[in-house]
């Protein structure tokens, strides 16, 4: 009598396609995959346990490289965390400012995810585009911050400096090319054979599937279910704004790929709207117990530089109590969930990651599926390492 | 038409070491293997914008492909025995890029998980700093292994069973 038994398959840490260094046990039926084990912590740093020992102000760097494909709007999570511990009001500048970057960040981040899911599904084409375009947010970053990656860029307060005069005028050329390049990709994949066959009805997860898992973001937006941070819960004057939150209805991966193009085209708006907002003003708070002083006082005035060293080697005492705030990050809701004990670090700093809890879904999303398809549902849950391993 | 010969009818002198040295340099296959945030600027460097592929170098999925490691990011105990094995795995003759302060010396990850350095375990021949490095910068690393590798002696006995190859001591 013929008998039939799974196999066990390792895929990983070393992949080309899973993303870094993600580890998944497969167990298979013939080509079909019977279940998925993700094995992940090849990639902990620990960057909650520093936390801890790190003032307010040093903390901001660790936060660049958890999602390291939006570091701002990691830096945008964490600093509106502490402000909303500390009490603080932002500029309007400063405000604008801080979305038209996390807005940046969000099209950098989606153009990495297209070029990552079309290269694993054999669209190398796409791959070369987004990272031309990327090469263009990452100028801006330059041309701000100094730094292409980690930014490092905010302030508990407001900004680090203001925008140099050059600042709009090349996001707003940017802005405008932009979806004229989406066009280009929607050209060689929405309507590309090979891309419907391996996207249309790969990876479905239903609304409540999505719910019960607590994914967040595009995946949770692909399976229909109308839930945007900036929208319902809005943070850092997004109320102001108008853009429309694309939903899915296939629940699939075809559905996820459309509507982070749309994502991508209403971060477009977005940030024309901000740029049209923006005025001169100050962007950092009026708040010397929290915020660094101007640059020309630290240069120019004793007093200046005895505040920039205090606020820069002991920080600033947080009032006792916990606060979290959720922003919505390119890959979903980043949460940081920070205790003070009413010292100059924090007591506990967690990190809510959207990667981590997205990833849970991949057994539900890939069980009974070929074993190829698999790598298709990883592009297209956008996991990133750094966060999901912290 | 057929085949352009611009020299014309030549004879070219040079030693083997030499021949040998310099094709091993303007072929230099490396790992895709990214850990962390440095690997998404190995990417960048790699797509268009900067194009590895003009210096010869194209990215190989497989370790038996590649003769060069590039450690793009944080190196964790957990991560290190795997990263060991994939060195293993790579044929000989082989380099080792330890791109950005996390390969380096850990960086600002002073931690209980954080290997600092990955020259703990593997001969690294060229570190490249910065947190992540720009592509110019792994760029200029990649030149600096070419000019490693063209200052290697006996390369083409080695290959042949002859002796061992000389790796003179980075300057």
């Amino acid at each position: 009598m013929a008998t039939t038994e799974t196999m066990t398959l390792n895929m990983g840490p070393q992949h080309p396609s899973t993303h870094g260094v993600l580890r998944l046990v497969l167990e298979l039926d013939g080509e079909v995959i019977v279940k998925v084990t993700p094995h992940i912590g090849y990639l902990h740093r620990g960057v909650e346990k520093l936390s801890e020992h790190r003032t307010y102000h040093q903390i901001l760097p660790l936060t660049d490289r958890l999602d390291y494909l939006a570091p701002m709007s990691n830096n945008l999570g964490y600093i509106l965390a502490v402000e909303k511990l500390m009490g603080v009001e932002v500029p309007d500048r400063a405000e604008t400012i801080r979305i038209i970057m996390a807005e940046l960040t969000r099209l950098e981040s989606h153009l990495v995810w297209i070029a990552c899911h079309a290269l694993d599904i054999g669209a190398m084409t796409v791959f070369i585009y987004a990272f031309r375009e990327r090469e263009t947010v990452m100028e801006i970053y330059e041309l701000i911050s100094g730094a292409r990656m980690t930014s490092n860029f905010f302030r508990v307060g407001g900004l680090s400096q203001d925008v140099p005069d050059e600042f709009v005028k090349k996001v707003s050329d940017f802005i405008n090319v932009m979806p004229g390049y989406l066009d280009q990709y929607e050209g060689l994949l929405t309507t590309n054979p090979i891309w419907l066959k391996r996207t249309i009805g790969n990876g479905v997860i239903s609304a409540e599937d999505a719910i019960d898992f607590g994914i967040t973001g595009p995946a949770l937006r692909g399976s229909g279910v109308d839930w945007d941070l900036r929208r319902d819960n809005p943070y850092s004057g997004y109320d102001k704004y108008q853009f429309k939150v694309p939903v899915g209805e296939n629940c699939d991966t075809f559905d996820r790929y459309k509507v982070r193009l749309i994502e991508m085209r209403e971060a477009c708006k977005i940030v024309r709207q901000a740029l049209d907002r923006l005025k001169p003003g100050p962007v950092l708070a009026d708040c010397p117990q929290v915020c660094y002083p101007p640059k020309e006082n630290v240069y120019n005035s004793i007093e200046g530089l005895i505040h920039h060293f205090k606020i820069a080697s002991e920080g600033f005492p947080a009032p006792e109590g916990e606060v979290y705030q959720g922003v919505e990050a390119p890959k979903g809701e980043l949460g940081f969930y920070i205790v003070s004990d009413g010292g100059n670090k924090p007591e506990r700093m967690r990190i809510r990651p959207p990667s981590f809890v997205n990833l849970q879904a991949i057994e539900k999303m890939s069980v009974g599926t070929m074993i190829a398809d698999l790598v298709a549902v990883i592009g297209t849950l956008d996991i990133v390492l750094g966060e999901i391993d912290r | 038409m057929g085949v352009d010969n611009p020299l014309g009818d030549n004879v070219i002198t040079t030693s083997l070491d030499l021949l040998v040295n310099w094709s091993r340099k303007s072929s230099i296959w490396p790992m895709t293997f990214g850990l962390a945030c440095c690997a998404i600027e190995m990417m960048a460097t790699g797509a268009s914008h900067n194009d590895l592929d003009r210096f010869g170098i194209i990215f190989r999925a497989s370790p038996r492909q590649s003769d060069c490691i590039i450690i793009a990011g944080t190196v964790t105990k957990k991560m290190l025995p795997v990263i060991m094995t994939v060195y293993e795995q790579m044929p000989e003759p082989k380099w080792v890029i330890a791109m950005g302060a996390c390969a380096c010396s850990g960086g600002v990850f002073d931690t209980y998980s954080v290997v600092q350095g990955i020259d703990e375990a593997l001969p690294v021949d060229v570190y490249i700093p910065g947190c992540p490095p720009r592509p110019e910068a792994l760029l200029f690393g990649l030149m600096k292994l070419q000019d490693k590798i063209m200052s290697e002696r006996n390369s083409f006995g080695a290959s042949i069973g002859l002796g061992e190859r000389y790796i003179p001591e980075a300057a």
